[in-house]
């Protein structure tokens, strides 16, 4: 019996709270140790998550890692946990960006620190479970859990209208997990009728020939579920909201991982288990991809607040990330997954950048700046690396991430891609006008004379994103070749075999792997 | 040789690297040293790497060298690779050789800026992804030299961030070129599923089998899609007809700059693109057609428009956008050596224009406007006589370089193989542009160094020569701009002089010898006798000689007053003109505007009011509004209670009596 290396990880931040809550709350220096606990905690997580790297084998195509004991025998519910290529990089983002996140909250956060810090222990477990349950209760527990820190981070520390955002927040994803559940003891039923078992785990659950009905309902439920998390356009609305009235941490959190287990869910749950309820969907699934990264960029555009902004991007880089999964290819699917990690570092560094200026001005609006390159010049630089991987320069991470993505799209459809591709201009329309307004002009606003530029611990915070902006800009192999089979087992579980049940979207993709023939003809 | 390519990115990495982050606490010193030297650096190893690549068998120059591998999913399998061939070897030689020039420029006119260390990181970051762009082996590589020198270009023009106008323009080159570079991917993508890959090496040859083997037909879809996709990355980058507006704006920079990016090398990353194409664009001659016809069109209205500008800049941005036309004609028809000729011309005497209007600039105080220039020719004789070689040069006047490389293109537009007739009207529009050019070249060189000083008298006062460090770079320039053609003399010509060889054309003919082959095989090349080349020739020296008579005419010997005559003689067409056709105005009401507005709507009315408004609090608010309705019943008054009872009662007692 090896080491359960990803108990260990997933539980220890939970490790943290009984030595956070021995820590008397009161004056500034014990609020200094809760952070430094905290912090402590999340760092050692991160170390012993770096133990999967090193044991991670890139060629293996099932489960690693794996640890299987029975829970609930009656039911079937057991705690099963692994880990393959498209969870693996996944659970690294997790233990790296949060104590990040910590690191950024050591000044913002100065109310309620101990009960701020147990929310995010609690959180990085509950993301944690997410990413490494293979047992479908199992995650779900994990999964509700999650939500409760967020409410309260968003809640209690969060801006003026905190109290709408949470309770926004909290229904809008409750209401897409409960449909879920249903579906879950459904899918555990139908399961039951045609086996005689009663189990939870993913990996039995797999190919549960379902009536075509029920996966079709059953995809849909999860899909809503999932959709809202992404989320996909029109489910999105709550995101702005919540990120505006978030405080920085719960933002990066939000935005860096929370979001990610919409799309894993896709590829780890709706997808796998429903493949013709997932091929049915597909076009629907596609347009509205494609229409949240134009809808996403264009509103992002018009938008007074930087943070509201940065929101309204994340809708349009995800549409990228659901469309290179629906498009079922290896380069599709390996640039969206590799563009759920660009989004967790280049839209976290974004908000923790937003939180570095809101706690010097405490506004967030953009015509309260302009010109501030000259007092910030660090701040401007780094703020313009960012802003180059957000709009995917080559070099940086999200090149590879959109190009992929793109590539994958054009096998699949040429209009597809071509209206996907009209999202990157428009990227860039959005991050450079805002970057003019804040950065440059005039410095004329007088409360922008004195800025104190970046100091030391935001340096520190903001350089392993920064390094890790080129890292995959220009070395995606290293990040890409831990995916492929795993990649590879997934495309052949989703693709449905009969190529007439397949919706158009579907069968374009399959000719273009076929050959140039179709190609020629294609564009005639 | 081919282990040290890597070394010519390298250079202008570090110098961009170091100067980046330590420049602030460097002195001046260090950083132009740190700045020019690694520029002169990659000079060299390219010097070494072209002797080196002269001395193989004409059929083996190729170098390649593999850094690492960069992509790889699935079928796809990317390099990042560098390759030199003779094609790529002349464009980094003339990138690092007029880099390198203007770096040293550079220190004499940017000696007073409080940025002096941004300035050069920003620089040498330019060079570095211009080298990459012209080195790279495969099109992903050179996408990232090109999105790259978009960026370098980006943030020199906006250099000078604190006016609004600067990083306006800056912002507007970048997004405009974006939009080409949208064009530009999807013909990448269409190569990668045609083809397979996107390495020159696989590419190319895949292409001439598939073709002779019958697989693709020659001029097929795909192959023109391919081609007008590529071009419409092109005209973002090398700012054609529709894509051009940018240009101009990106005046905005330091004037160094312009003559770097704006001039000599990035905007000319297009022709080299096409160039590098030639066999997918010789197998696609719709797509030529294509090309030959907006670069015609982009050489004759840029030219226009250079007419009635007073902004020194301006009129050589006006004309930058001309003479790149003039290169795309030369690849659009074919010729594509003639159009990598004309880009090294071009490269010497538009670096040497620009670098002589930022010596003038810089002696008349930061005056741009020529109206307030005049007779400068005595107190600055070495920008003067630099800026009129060049001059004469770009007006197309034997010997001087721009008269072979115009001249050879206009010629192979005559003779364009696969259209013959459209080839023709090509030709007159490229001859009547010449005229235009020489005249409001001529114009420029009258109003600002002839005549009477129309400055101020504090400018008077200031008036002086620029340092060494400035003229030097303006004097090689000007040499090179004289001597340059002779690289490229015409056979017709050469023959007289005793087999003169056409060196250029030579040394080009590995890169472009299958595209020979197919535009022999497709289609029939015209044999025109040698005294038709000979007439076209004097011909357009003529149109040339007297577009300066008429410069002469209007600017020298009928003083100031014939110019304004003429524009109110031509109102409307002078308003036209001077407005630049309106392109402007005509993209801002078509595209950027209602893309605001568009926006706006979204968010405020589908986005709060729709979805966010009915759909997502819309249930909530029913909810409420229900159960407050519902709760005003139980208000704990015991008369709304007996009222209810008694309701009911009537209710229930109708219900029995009626049902």
């Amino acid at each position: 019996m090896s080491t359960p290396i990803l108990t260990y990880v997933t539980f220890l931040p939970l490790l943290g709270i009984p030595f956070i809550l021995a820590v008397p709350q009161g004056d500034r220096d014990t609020r200094g140790i809760i952070k430094g606990i905290a912090l402590l905690f999340s760092i050692i997580t991160f170390f012993a998550s770096l133990r999967l790297y090193f044991g991670f084998d890139p060629d293996a195509q099932g489960f690693q890692f794996k640890e299987q004991h029975d829970w609930i025998t009656q039911y079937g519910i057991q705690y099963h946990l692994g880990i393959d290529g498209l969870s693996f990089w996944l659970v690294l983002l997790t233990t790296f960006l949060t104590p990040i996140t910590i690191l950024s909250t050591w000044r913002a956060i100065d109310h309620r620190v101990k009960e701020f810090m147990i929310s995010m222990l609690v959180l990085e477990t509950a993301m944690l479970g997410t990413f490494v349950s293979l047992d479908l209760f199992l995650f779900y527990v994990f999964w509700e859990v999650m939500l409760i820190p967020m409410y309260l981070i968003i809640g209690v520390w969060g801006g003026e209208r905190r109290i709408y955002a949470a309770i926004k927040f909290f229904l809008y994803t409750a209401v897409g997990s409960l449909l879920m559940l249903v579906c879950i003891i459904g899918l555990v039923y139908f399961h039951h009728e045609q086996t005689g078992e009663i189990t939870f785990n993913l990996l039995s659950l797999y190919g549960t020939g379902l009536p075509r009905l029920y996966e079709i309902l059953f995809f849909a439920a999860f899909a809503l579920a999932f959709a809202i998390k992404v989320p996909m356009f029109p489910f999105h609305t709550w995101l702005p909201d919540a990120h505006v009235e978030a405080p920085t941490a719960g933002s990066v959190i939000l935005a860096g991982i929370l979001l990610k287990m919409g799309t894993y869910g896709f590829l780890r749950f709706a997808m796998p288990l429903f493949p013709e309820g997932s091929a049915f969907f597909t076009p629907l699934i596609i347009a509205l991809s494609i229409i949240g990264i134009i809808y996403g960029a264009l509103v992002a555009m018009v938008q007074p607040d930087i943070k509201k902004l940065v929101a309204y991007s994340s809708v349009s880089h995800m549409g990228y990330c659901m469309l290179g999964l629906y498009v079922l290819n290896q380069q599709g699917v390996e640039g969206s997954i590799l563009q759920m990690l660009n989004h967790g570092i280049s839209t976290s560094a974004l908000f923790l950048l937003v939180g570095i200026i809101y706690e010097r001005r405490h506004t967030r609006l953009i015509k309260e700046y302009g010109g501030i390159a000259r007092v910030m010049p660090v701040y401007a630089t780094v703020f313009m690396i960012i802003t180059l991987s957000s709009i995917a320069l080559p070099t940086t991470n999200g090149f590879i991430g959109e190009f992929l993505i793109l590539l994958g799209t054009f096998k699949a459809g040429k209009i597809m891609a071509a209206l996907a591709a009209s999202g990157v201009i428009l990227g860039a329309v959005y991050m450079l006008w805002m970057y003019q307004r804040v950065f440059f002009g005039e410095l004329t606003n007088p409360k922008n004379f004195n800025l104190k530029d970046m100091n030391l611990r935001e340096v520190a915070y903001m350089l392993p994103l920064l390094i890790l902006v080129f890292w995959i800009g220009l070395f995606p192999n290293f990040f890409l070749e831990k995916m492929h089979p795993s990649v590879n087992r997934f495309i052949a579980q989703v693709a449905v075999e009969d190529v007439d049940a397949m919706p158009p979207a579907l069968r374009n993709a399959e000719a273009a792997e076929k050959g140039k023939h179709s190609v020629e003809e294609a564009c005639h | 040789m081919e282990k040290y390519i890597f070394l010519i990115p390298l250079f202008p990495l570090i110098g961009f690297i170091i100067n980046g982050l330590f420049g602030r606490w460097l002195g001046k010193g260090v950083v132009s040293f740190l700045g020019c030297m690694t520029i002169g650096f990659s000079f060299i190893v390219s010097f070494f790497t072209w002797i080196e690549l002269k001395s193989l068998p004409v059929e083996n120059r190729v170098l390649e060298q593999v850094l690492w591998n960069w992509l790889t999913v699935g079928d796809l399998k990317m390099q990042l690779a560098l390759m030199i061939d003779p094609l790529s070897m002349l464009m980094i030689l003339v990138v690092t050789g007029v880099g390198f020039l203007i770096h040293i420029y550079s220190t004499g006119y940017m000696a007073h800026d409080e940025s002096y260390w941004r300035y050069f990181s920003y620089l040498n970051m330019f060079v570095f992804f211009m080298s990459m762009l012209v080195l790279g082996a495969n099109y992903m590589v050179m996408f990232v030299g090109w999105e790259g020198v978009g960026l370098a270009s980006y943030l020199l023009i906006g250099f000078w961030y604190k006016g609004n106008e600067n990083a306006d323009a800056g912002k507007k080159a970048f997004i405009v070129n974006r939009i080409g570079d949208f064009g530009f991917v999807l013909g990448l993508f269409l190569i990668y599923i045609t083809f397979g890959s996107l390495s020159y090496m696989d590419v190319f040859p895949k292409a001439l089998e598939m073709f002779h083997g019958g697989e693709l037909a020659f001029n097929s879809g795909v192959l023109v899609a391919i081609c007008l996709l590529l071009f419409v990355g092109a005209t973002g980058k090398s700012a054609q007809i529709p894509l051009y507006t940018w240009l101009p704006d990106a005046m905005a920079g330091p004037t160094p700059v312009s003559a770097l990016i704006h001039a000599a090398t990035m905007v000319t990353a297009g022709v080299y693109m096409v160039a590098r194409s030639n066999i997918l664009y010789s197998l696609a001659p719709d797509a030529l057609l294509v090309v030959g016809i907006i670069a015609a069109l982009t050489a004759f209205f840029a030219a226009t428009m250079g007419v009635l500008q007073y902004d020194i800049k301006k009129i050589l941005a006006y004309s930058t956008v001309s003479q790149l036309g003039y290169m795309f004609i030369g690849v659009g028809v074919t010729a594509y050596w003639s159009g990598i000729f004309h880009l090294m011309t071009h490269a010497f005497f538009k670096a040497c224009l620009f670098l002589c209007a930022g010596s003038v600039i810089h002696a008349m105080s930061d005056e741009q406007d020529i109206r307030k220039m005049g007779g400068l020719a005595g107190k600055m004789p070495i920008t003067y006589l630099t800026m009129l070689i060049a001059t004469i040069a770009i007006a197309g006047i034997p010997p001087f370089a721009g008269f072979f490389s115009k001249d050879e293109i206009l010629w192979r537009a005559f003779t364009f193989p696969y259209y013959p007739v459209i080839g023709k009207i090509i030709w007159v529009t490229g001859t009547i542009g010449a005229g235009i050019t020489a005249f409001y070249m001529f114009r420029l060189i009258f109003l600002t160094f002839h005549g009477e000083f129309r400055g101020t008298e504090e400018q008077k006062k200031h008036l002086h020569e620029s340092p060494f460090s400035m003229t030097l770079p303006l004097m090689i320039l000007a040499l090179l701009s004289f001597a340059g053609g002779w690289l490229g003399v015409p056979h017709v010509i050469g023959e007289r002089l005793g087999h003169f060889p056409n060196i250029l054309e030579q040394w080009l003919h590995p890169v472009f010898a299958a595209s020979e082959e197919i535009v022999e095989k497709m289609a029939v090349v015209p044999n025109y006798p040698v005294a038709v080349e000979w007439g076209l020739m004097a011909f357009s020296v003529a149109v040339a000689t007297a577009g300066i008579c008429i410069a002469w005419y209007i600017y020298m010997r009928r003083g100031a007053d014939l110019p304004q005559q003429l524009a109110q003689e031509y109102a409307p067409l002078y308003q036209l003109i001077h407005n630049k056709y309106y392109l402007d105005e005509v993209y801002d009401y078509m595209v950027v505007k209602p893309v605001y507005y568009l926006s706006i709507v979204l968010w405020k009315v589908v986005d709060a009011f729709m979805i966010d408004g009915i759909g997502v609090n819309g249930p909530g608010w029913l909810v409420k509004r229900f159960s407050a309705g519902v709760s005003l019943l139980h208000n704990g008054y015991l008369q709304t209670g007996g009222a209810f009872v008694v309701l009911g009662l009537v209710a229930i007692t109708c219900f029995f009596i009626y049902w």
